[in-house]
């Protein structure tokens, strides 16, 4: 083989070599940065066992809050966003319309802004006019809207993913339109968007740290804005690695859940 | 004579500038089983699935089953319960049990109580041949046994008449033949039956009737002992040499 009169090497040879070579600029960077960091500093600013210890159990109260906020603006972003899918595949021209509307905005909005338009603009332009649930209902509505856009179009791919023969068979049985959306598209299509709706739950886990901009008090405080003033109180970066490490309890496995539904997906 | 069961005039149907029927006049009498042969592209599903509007025509009537499918106030989902239908890839409910895909259209279409459409749903599953799979998922199922399962759900609704399109189309040559001895017992119990098929054996045992169409018309039809083996027409002569010898 001329390549390996050229180097003396065969091609397996050369692939173990190559392959230990980057594992050990790899393990060189990796010590360079250990040896080269100030460790004492580090743990002194991340990781005194002290500050973290007395966070807790007032710690789990926001993390309450953290999944209740969640949860909550899910289920109101399923209830807004599933009738939104059905009206963009509407045979009606103008629930279309509203549909497409509907989502352009709220998907593009910042959920900042529409949280502050929920919170505050509106209260104030409409006198009166109260959300439901204090700041629960504020949550609800606010992040839910965003949500209802992106599980709008997620329900939406989800429908029409199912094959029309599906549709065919129900009609010729005698189904409406409406029986039919209900007993054969509808289950379907939420089983084919199980995996991005589970996204859709770690995108919102992590958007509900931005609720702290309606102002909220110890008792409905969530994760980020508790460790933010446990940081301030302390001096000390250590409640943001535990309020981190506490996402990453929620948000980890429901990413390792949605892969799991996505390769149950492909097999059937 | 009653009158026929299906009633078919000046049927036209157009996609875009593809004129695929173009003027088609048949009559199917009550019990008669009518299999519809032609090339590909000649037209014979789309003419089927006119029957129960799942195509609406472009012009011309359809009658089937004591409703006038083209009239403009027809209650459509009415006249397609008495209208069953079999596709080519058997199309069953996929999220569904197979007792469920049996009992689901009288349950929630002519409001029958669980338990009761339930066991009709086994009679009838029994009656196909396929027991014992009432809790599986219709994946679970080999191609043969979706179709029976398939006619069963069909069945289950007590149709007037049956559309077949091409049922045995998609399945495994092994696994021709259990659909096709439903399909002749069904045949033989007196269902009306209008079928578009390759299966040129089963048009010469069970059809009462064969109907050639070829672009869009149809070209010849009469009984299968001189349809099949002397037809009038060259077009008809030539499809069905090349069905009957592929290899020549």
């Amino acid at each position: 083989m001329a390549a390996q009169k050229r180097t003396g090497m065969t091609a397996r040879r050369r692939r173990r070599l190559s392959r230990a070579v980057q594992y050990g600029v790899f393990a060189a960077v990796v010590i360079a940065v250990a040896a080269l960091a100030d460790w004492g500093r580090i743990a002194d600013s991340f990781l005194r066992l002290d500050v973290a210890a007395d966070m807790f159990p007032r710690v789990w109260t926001a993390f309450g809050n953290t999944v209740l906020y969640t949860l909550l603006a899910f289920v109101f972003g399923m209830l807004v966003g599933v009738p939104i899918a059905l009206m963009r595949v509407s045979g009606l021209a103008a629930y279309r319309w509203f549909a497409t509307v509907y989502v352009e905005i709220f998907r593009g909005l910042p959920a900042l802004l529409v949280l502050f338009l929920v919170g505050f603009a509106v209260p104030q332009a409409f006198p009166g006019v109260t959300w439901p649930g204090g700041v629960y209902g504020q949550v609800a509505i606010g992040l839910g809207l965003t949500s209802s856009a992106y599980i709008a179009e997620s329900v939406r791919a989800g429908i029409q993913a199912v094959p029309p023969g599906q549709v065919e068979a129900a009609r010729s049985l005698g189904m409406s339109h409406t029986r039919t959306m209900i007993t054969v598209v509808l289950p379907q299509a939420l089983r084919i968007v199980v995996p991005p709706l589970t996204n859709e739950l770690v995108l919102l886990t992590k958007d509900s740290s931005l609720v702290f901009v309606l102002g909220v008090t110890t008792a409905t405080m969530e994760l980020t804005k508790f460790a933010r003033s446990e940081l301030t109180s302390t001096a000390n970066a250590t409640p943001l690695l535990v309020g981190g490490l506490l996402y990453l309890l929620l948000t980890v496995p429901l990413s390792a859940l949605a892969r799991r539904l996505e390769n149950k997906g492909d097999r059937r | 004579m009653s009158d026929p069961i299906v009633t078919i005039r000046d049927l036209h149907k157009r996609f875009g500038d593809n004129e695929v029927l173009r003027g088609i006049d048949l009559d199917i009498d009550e019990g008669e089983v009518v299999c519809l042969i032609g090339p590909s592209g000649s037209g014979k599903s789309t003419l089927l699935r006119c029957v129960n509007l799942l195509e609406p025509p472009t012009s011309g009537t359809v009658r089937a089953a004591g409703h006038d499918m083209t009239d403009p106030d027809v209650e459509l989902d009415a006249a397609r319960r008495d209208i069953g239908m079999v596709f080519q890839h058997f199309n069953l409910f996929s999220h569904l049990t197979i007792l469920d895909n049996v009992a689901i259209a009288p349950r929630r279409v002519l409001k029958r109580p669980r338990a009761e459409a339930e066991a009709e749903a086994r009679r009838l599953l029994a009656e196909v041949g396929v027991d014992g799979k009432e809790r599986a998922k219709p994946s679970q199922l080999s191609g043969g046994q979706q179709q029976r399962v398939a006619i069963a759900r069909a069945l289950a609704m007590d149709p007037a008449l049956m559309l077949f399109d091409e049922p045995t189309s998609a399945l495994d040559p092994e696994l021709v033949g259990e659909v096709l001895s439903v399909m002749k017992g069904l045949a033989a119990d007196g269902m009306t039956m209008l079928v578009v098929t390759h299966e040129m054996s089963f048009a010469r045992e069970v059809a009462d009737r064969v109907v050639f169409l070829d672009g869009g018309v149809i070209v010849e039809q009469g009984p299968p002992s001189t349809m099949l083996t002397e037809p009038e027409t060259e077009r008809a002569q030539s499809f069905l040499h090349r069905v009957l010898h592929p290899v020549d």
